[in-house]
Order: structure tokens, then C-alpha cells, then sequence
């Protein structure tokens, strides 16, 4: 059976990775192409790179260092950030990325999902949102968390699986940065919902987190995480073994 | 060793000229029907449906080269929808022809693969491998490898050198002959991928 996947993300900004990451043995720890190869030789399953540049020349400095990475990382690489339009897409997957992830670009325009699973296949198309429970309800939020839109985050995720999203990325933000892990009942909710894989993003602190989050949710495809990842808290191949240990099928 | 990919429109060349790279080859991307018969190897890729794929390759007449090619004996290697073209027949959207370069079809996973299991099969899943085959010489039981497909190879035993497991036994690598492919993307499965391009340069 395919194995449950563990996923770091990367921010990327002006071509450069924020949030140095403190690897030994790194001698630039904020190179993206330098931290790719870091995290696929050990044990990635797939990597996240996540554009939060907002000018125009910020942009053609990550699309030359996406085509960098994409030369030398031979696992799945997915992209997001600023992705609005099908030209969005096809700038990113002609650098050699494999998915693109959708979040704000979605909200202000629902049928990019549509077009570009069309286009490029449903597995292309990753729909990422950010969710927090606001009176009871879970609400999906725009422009990387700030803007709250209104809309019920398990129909809007529902609305975007139908139009051809192939995954979906759920970010809680009322667990994310705390580390006291993911947002279990969310995350169950989500799969229950959708028929396509579903990543876990927001709130993993240690490796115990992980190991709860499949154990709670089986049917969640992946585990993605940043800053612990970055900062060298889990290591990617003490996690995927503590996780075989406890029965999790995962790609040693 | 002069490594040809066919490029007929449809494929993530990159990530295979990449890949091919980081085992020490130049593989060039042509639809130079004369640099395709120097060749010494050919490798076919494709993504999307089987339909658009074999429509755009008999277009540009490649079709008729690779067969002739791969009639002299000729190592060719077909990657994903590439694996799938080499067959008789695809029913994926209808039913539409092959090169017929291995006996066998191309059918939905849907057939075999329990309700409930997400469709396409994505992920990393583990090799089973069956008969011995040069390609998969690097490649132990239960290395992982990435998956992204809704269809399978459905062809003779004798021709199936790897399966994988998802609900199902699934085809995941061939090889008749001179002609060899992978279900897999070999230029997405890490390490593991990689010794599957080399022992492909190697044949």
C-alpha cells in the first residue's frame, strides 16, 4: 500500500529560504536548492516550496531557483504562492514543479481549480486552505490567514474537489505555531468529506504528534511541517523510524 | 552511449533530461527522425490521457520510427503513459490503438482496485519484483518508488518484472525484449529511480 508521507515546506522569499535552518554540514542554510537536496536525501517524501515574494522581480528569482531544484531533486516537488491565474501554473510547472497549490487565487476565483485540472490533470491541483473554527464553524481564511472570508471551509473544500482539485492541504491556524499538534478533529472532518489524499499542515511539535495524527486519523495521507523540520527539532529519518515502530506504513 | 527521448508535445521532459543528467547521461529531447535512428537507446515519455498521446505521436509519424527502431532491437524505455502507449490497446475514454510493441491492454485500476482506496493511485509505493529483468537490477523487494496513474498494464505474466500492491496487485514495470517500462515515475523516486535510469544505460 502507499506509504503515509512526510512533507517539509519551505518559504521562500527573493530566492532565498526564510527562517535559516540550523543544519550542520550546510554551508548555506538559506540556499533552496541546498536545503532541497538536505531534506530529499533524508527522507522527504516530497517537498513544499512556497513563494512569499510579493514583487515581480522576487518572482523571477524563484522561478530560476525552482528550475535549480527541480535539476537536482528527483522526488515530487509541489508549488505555491501567488498562484492566480493558468499562466501561474504553467510559469511553475515549466520550472519542473510536479503539483501547484492553490489557496487565495481559489477563493477570488473558484474556477482556476476547474481550468487547470483541465489542463493539467487533477493531480496537479493542490488546494490548500487555512481554516480556523469561528463560532462552531470552521472558516476558511484568505491572504495567508489574515482575511476572514466567511465561507464553511468543509463545503468550500468539497466545492474545490469537484471542480478537479487532487489533494488538499489543510492548515489549521488555530493550532499552527502553538506545537501541540495537528488539529485532529479538523483534519478527520476533512477526510471524511473528500475522497482525495488529504496533508495535515499546523501544530506538529515533536514526533509524538505525528505518530497520534495517523493513529487518529488513518485515512490523512501526509504530515506536512516547517519550522521543527528547519530547526532540526525532528529529524526526518528518527521520525519515519519511530513511526514504522508504531505501526504507520512510511517510506524508510 | 547516445540516449534519444522522443519528443512528440507530451511529457515532463525536464524532469527526466534532469534525472538522466544525475546519472552522468545527456539524454537530448528530439523529434529529429534521423538523430532518433542514430540513437542507441530511446526512451518515450508521456503524460495525460492515452488518447491526446498516441494521437500527437502519430502525427509527427514518430510512431512508425520508434516501432522500426525497437523491431532492430533497439533498448527502448517508456515511462508512465510512455509505458502504457508501447501496448496493443488502451480503454482508457474509449478504446483507442497502441504501438502493440508488448501484447497486452491498457485498463482502468478501477477494475481491481476496492472501492473506498482513492483513484488515481498517488504516492510511494513498495516494488514486488517478479521476473528478472537488467532494468530492475539495482532494485531490491520493497523499495519504494512514486506513483501517479489510473490506468494499468494488463498483459502476459511472462512480460511483468514489478508489481506493486494497492488493494490489488498492480503492474508496475515490463519488459519484452528489447522493450522495457515503468508505470512509476523513476525521475521522481529518489535514489531508487535513479539506479533504474542507470541500469537503462547500462542495457
Amino acid at each position: 500500500m502507499i506509504t503515509k508521507r512526510i512533507i517539509p515546506c519551505l518559504d521562500v522569499r527573493n530566492g532565498r529560504v526564510v527562517k535559516g535552518v540550523n543544519f550542520e554540514g550546510l554551508r548555506d542554510v538559506n540556499s533552496p536548492v541546498e536545503l532541497g537536496n538536505f531534506y530529499s536525501d533524508n527522507g522527504a517524501d516530497e517537498l513544499v516550496f512556497y513563494d512569499i515574494t510579493a514583487s515581480a522581480e522576487g518572482r523571477r528569482l524563484f522561478t530560476e531557483i525552482l528550475t535549480e531544484v527541480a535539476s537536482t531533486i528527483f522526488i515530487p516537488l509541489t508549488v505555491g504562492g501567488g498562484i492566480n491565474t493558468i499562466d501561474d501554473f504553467d510559469r511553475v510547472l515549466k520550472c519542473g514543479a510536479d503539483k501547484v497549490s492553490v489557496n487565495s487565487g481559489a477563493i477570488r476565483n473558484p474556477s482556476l481549480v476547474r481550468e487547470a485540472a483541465h489542463k493539467y490533470g487533477d493531480q496537479c491541483v493542490v488546494l490548500s486552505v487555512d481554516i480556523s473554527l469561528i463560532d462552531g464553524k470552521y472558516t476558511v481564511f484568505a491572504k495567508g490567514g489574515r482575511e476572514n472570508t466567511g465561507i464553511e471551509a468543509i463545503d468550500w473544500i468539497k466545492q474545490c474537489v469537484s471542480l478537479g482539485a487532487g489533494e488538499v492541504v489543510v492548515n489549521s491556524i488555530d493550532t499552527d505555531g502553538v506545537k501541540g499538534g495537528f488539529d485532529l478533529p479538523l483534519v478527520a472532518a476533512v477526510c471524511d468529506a473528500v475522497n482525495v489524499p488529504v496533508i495535515a499542515s499546523g501544530g506538529a511539535g515533536n514526533i509524538q504528534d505525528f505518530v497520534t495524527l495517523f493513529r487518529e486519523v488513518p485515512d490523512v495521507s501526509a504530515g506536512l511541517a516547517a519550522s521543527i523540520f528547519h530547526f532540526g527539532e525532528v529529524a526526518i529519518p528518527d521520525l519515519k523510524r519511530e513511526l514504522a515502530a508504531c505501526g504507520v506504513n512510511v517510506r524508510l | 552511449m547516445d540516449i534519444k527521448m522522443i519528443d512528440y508535445g507530451v511529457g515532463n521532459l525536464f524532469s527526466l533530461r534532469s534525472s538522466f543528467a544525475a546519472v552522468g547521461v545527456d539524454i537530448e529531447a528530439t523529434n529529429d527522425v534521423d538523430k532518433i535512428r542514430n540513437a542507441d537507446k530511446l526512451v518515450l515519455p508521456g503524460v495525460g490521457a492515452f488518447r491526446d498521446a498516441i494521437a500527437a505521436l502519430r502525427e509527427t509519424g514518430l510512431d512508425i520510427v520508434v516501432c522500426e527502431e525497437a523491431a532492430k532491437g533497439k533498448p527502448l524505455m517508456g515511462v508512465c503513459l510512455g509505458m502504457q502507449l508501447l501496448f496493443d490497446k488502451s480503454f482508457e475514454y474509449g478504446e483507442y490503438d497502441g504501438l502493440g510493441l508488448i501484447p497486452g491492454e491498457v485498463r482502468s485500476i478501477e477494475e481491481v482496485v476496492p472501492a473506498g482506496l482513492n483513484i488515481p493511485h498517488i504516492g510511494w509505493n513498495r516494488l514486488e519484483l517478479c521476473n528478472e529483468s537488467p532494468l530492475l537490477k539495482y532494485i531490491k523487494d520493497g523499495d519504494h518508488v512514486y506513483f501517479v496513474h489510473s490506468y494499468q498494464a494488463v498483459t502476459d505474466d511472462a512480460n511483468v518484472i514489478a508489481r506493486t500492491e494497492y488493494g490489488a496487485p498492480i503492474t508496475a514495470a515490463v519488459q519484452c525484449g528489447n522493450v522495457c517500462g515503468c508505470q512509476f515515475h523513476p525521475e521522481k523516486s529518489g535514489r531508487v529511480g535513479l539506479s533504474i535510469l542507470r541500469a537503462f544505460c547500462e542495457m
